[in-house]
This record gives structure tokens, sequence and C-alpha cells, in this order.
């Protein structure tokens, strides 16, 4: 998401021992969260050695929940930004009955428990549509079972971002683009999408990243079969299930280097200078 | 010419009812009004922007009321500029001719012409982000004004810009119809701007369009 300057942090003068007592009790109880965060990762990293980390990523089992996680990751992130930017941009920049209704709607894969979506799903293809669609694409307990139950979570983060950025887009330039000769498609494709990139390419970003971590649905939906259905929480679960913590923990340590590869592209992406440097801005 | 008749908008609950306006072909219309009071909203109906409930648009003899804004050859010029924060000030000054599908030679000879009178050729391949507010301003009325349109809609252009800059910006447009014919709509709640640049004066009040003497305008600053 852009930066506005609006959203830089302003230095406010300290004028006594109260605004520093003040600031010292909002740094304890930040820093207590901080530090269990960090501990949690010590913690992980102390279990497990760099030979018993290459070790266990050299298992044909991970080696395969590493690829199958990438592939449905990235199938996920292309789906949810082709369905995000239009549900985005309807809910941005239209108004239409039962709007409220439909906002509500789209948080549901937000707030649900992962476990209900899976359900859900499992549920949905037993109906005769569901069946159908099942007798030309095997879905539940096959690989197309495990994207979209990663698309039904990441799409909602996706369509949640790019809503906002859609929103901060001011709709004077969409005008002016119509003035200038545009039909809405134009203006849209000319000036809304390039001016969204850097909302888009975070929307992307968090996608990839939820989807990497989703497991609830995928167990329920998927199963958790190895070497068919298994993708890198899945291995993280199998493993803890046969007692193999050596392999879970340093399954779990690629997925949190792969998550904070991920927040740190989107706050570099966050960043505007990046953009200038890169031509893009 | 800009041509108003018996013209109703609606904005939510705000409505404009039965508006008259006659613009004579090649002048510099001023309309004052204070904050709220419909300019934008009006302006916004001339431009296709915001649909008519009633009455008639019509531009250099040409009924618009229903045309979409690509056809009825209107520059905007907007407060901000709302200039397009991923193109170069060059790419503004070709986007719509690029749209109307015009020969690179003739868009960069066009881009050359505009970037020349607005004094713009130095900054040709800059970012909005790089520019200050009277050079975005100067890129704003190049790009309104690069597919030649007949009439010039400016709402309120000068409003954001310090005293030193609303000089230069005002020089730009009373140069304006030297370079090109225009017939130009300005909003504004500027006195100031309205006795230096209007040739013919409105102000819209309780959504009646009157006309103003020149000379009956108060010393302020601020229209009332």
């Amino acid at each position: 998401m852009s930066t506005s300057p609006g959203n830089k942090p302003v230095s406010l003068p300290l004028t006594g021992r109260g605004d520093r007592s003040f600031l010292a009790v909002l740094w304890v109880i930040g820093g207590f969260y901080l530090l269990i965060l960090g501990a949690m990762l010590v913690a992980d990293l102390q279990f497990t050695s760099p030979g018993e980390f290459l070790r266990s990523l050299r298992s044909p089992e991970i080696r395969y929940a590493i690829k199958l996680s990438l592939i449905s990751c990235t199938l996920t992130t292309i789906l949810s930004l082709w369905v995000a930017v239009p549900i985005g941009y309807l809910m941005a920049r239209t108004r239409f009955p039962g709007k409220v209704l439909i906002d509500a709607v789209l948080d549901i894969p937000i707030v649900l428990p992962p476990l209900v979506i899976g359900l859900s799903l499992l549920i949905l293809f037993q109906t005769p549509p569901g069946r159908a669609i099942e007798r030309i694409i095997p879905v539940t307990y096959a690989i197309p079972s495990i994207i979209l139950a990663q698309f039904m979570v990441a799409c909602a983060f996706a369509v949640r971002t790019l809503r906002a950025t859609f929103e901060q887009i001011s709709p004077r330039q969409e005008q002016v683009a119509l003035t200038l000769g545009c039909r809405r498609g134009q203006a849209f494709w000319l000036v809304v999408l390039p001016e969204a990139r850097r909302g888009l390419l975070t929307a992307a970003t968090l996608a990839w990243a939820r989807a990497l971590g989703e497991f609830g649905p995928i167990l329920v939906f998927s199963g958790a079969t190895r070497m068919r259905t298994e993708v890198l929480p899945t291995t993280v679960f199998l493993e803890l299930s046969v007692g193999n913590i050596e392999a879970a923990v340093a399954v779990s340590l690629l997925m949190v280097g792969a998550a904070v590869a991920a927040l740190v592209i989107i706050r570099v992406l966050g960043s505007e200078r990046i953009f200038e440097k890169l031509r893009l801005g | 010419m800009i041509e108003l008749r018996q013209l109703e908008v609606r904005a939510g609950t705000f409505r404009l009812r039965d508006v008259d306006l006659d613009v004579p072909a090649g002048q510099h219309a001023v309309l004052l009004g204070r904050t709220g009071s419909g300019k934008t909203t009006l302006l916004e109906a001339i431009c296709g922007l915001r649909p008519v409930v009633a009455g008639t648009v019509r531009l250099n003899g040409r009924d618009v009321t229903r045309l979409p804004p690509a056809d009825r050859g209107v520059g905007l010029v907007p407060q901000d500029g709302a200039l397009f924060q991923h193109l170069t000030v060059r790419e503004h000054l070709a986007f719509a001719l690029e749209i109307r599908r015009e020969t690179r030679e003739v868009v960069a000879a066009r881009v050359e012409e505009v970037a020349d009178w607005l004094g713009l050729t130095p900054l040709l391949d800059r970012r909005p982000r790089g520019l200050s507010g009277g050079e975005a301003q100067r890129v704003a009325i190049g790009r309104a004004l690069s597919f030649r349109p007949g009439i010039l809609c400016l709402d309120e252009p000068l409003s954001a810009l310090d005293e030193e800059t609303r000089g230069e910006i005002r020089e730009v447009l009373r140069g304006l119809r030297a370079h090109q014919p225009v017939t130009i709509l300005h909003i504004t709640h500027n006195l100031g701007d309205a006795r230096q640049l209007g040739d013919c004066l409105f102000r819209l009040r309780d959504g009646v369009i009157e006309p103003v003497a020149k000379d009956s305008l108060p010393q302020s600053a601020v229209a009332s």
C-alpha cells in the first residue's frame, strides 16, 4: 500500500518525566510481545542444527511439499488477484443495493474458523453441482482442492487490500481520463490499475503468504496424504504426529523464512523511494 | 460556446434546478459562488461526469446532454491537477492524443508545441512527484488542452497555490486563447482571479445563475 505523508511519524517534544514515563510504559508493553516473538524464533533455531535442517530438506516428502506449496501458492495468488481486482474496484467505486451485506460476506473467510471453510468446501462438493464438477476434474482430496482452499482465504485478504488501494486513488484522475477521451475500461487499464501497482504487489504478496500458511481448510478438504496433497503446513503436522520434531521444526523454519521474506517485500514495496529507484514510481 | 437550458442535476441530496447559462464562444467566463453552492456539480454536468436529470447542455452548438465525457470535447483542470502519478510530463501531454490513435509524429509535434508554450520542455521526462505546485498545474492545463478541445473547464485551479505561483498560473491562463481558440468556464470563489481573468462573470447562488458586472465586485478577495 502507498505511504502518504500523513503516515510518517511525527516527532513530538518530550516535556518532562511524565512524558518519558508514558513512553517507557508503551515500550515495556510492546517490548514484552516482541520479546516472546523473538524468543519463539530463537527457540526454534536452537532446536535444530544447520546439518539437521539440510538433511530434512533433502527428504523427498519435504521436497515434494516445497514444490507443491510453491506451485499452489503461486496459482492461488494469480487467481486471487484476478478476482480481487474487480471486486475491490466495484466496492471502492460503485454504489449498489445490498453493498453492506456483500461487504460483510467478503469478510467471512477472514473471520470464519479455517476448519469451517474446509468443511463447507467439502460439503459443497457433495452437492449435485459439486459432484458434476468432480466428474470432470477431481477436486476433493486432490491437488485442485489445495488451490481452492488456499484461494478462499487468500482472496479475501487480497480483496481487502485492493479495495483500500482503489479507495485511496482519487476518482478525479479517472474523471480527467474520461474527459481526455477514455471509456471507463480504458480509464481503468490506463490510469487506475497503474496507479494501484503498489497495492497490487502488496495484495499479491499477502495472498501468497496467506496461502503458504493455510492448513485447516486443506486438512479437511484435501486430506494429508504424503506425496499427494502434502504442502508445507501438512508436513509440519505429519512430522509432528509421528514424533519427528526435528523435521517439523526444520520445515517450520523454512516457512518462517518465506513469511519474513514476504513481509520484507511488502514493506519494501510500500516504500516510495524503492519505486523511484526502480523507475516504477 | 456553452449553453445550459433548464438544467437539473443532482448530487446526493443536493439538487440544482432550472439552471440557465450562456457563455459566448471564445470568452473566459468566471462562475463565482460559495463553497457548497453547486459550482463543481455544474461543471461535472457540463463535462459529462454527472448525469443530467432534465434540461440540455449545448457546447459549440452541439447538444451533448447524453454524450459520454470522451465525446464532448471538454478539457478539465481540477483543483489539485489530478495528475497521473505513473506517467511522465511527456506522457501526460500525449495521453489524449494516443487515446485518439494519432500518429507518433502528430503526438510528438503536439507535445513539443504544448510543452514549449507552457514552459514544460525541461520537465518532459519528470514524473508528478518531482514537480512544484505551479509546474503540476501547468501540466494539468497542457494535458487538458493537448487534444484541442473547444471548451476548457477550470475547477478552482489556483486555489491550492501560493501567491507567487498563483500569479504565474494566472498569466498562463490569460495567455491561453492566444495559442488556441477555446471557451473557458472557470469556477472560483476568488474575486481577484475573477476580476483579472474573466471576460464575463456569473454567480451561482441558491441554485440560480445570475450575471455579475465586473465593477460591482467588492474589493475583498473571496466571493460571498
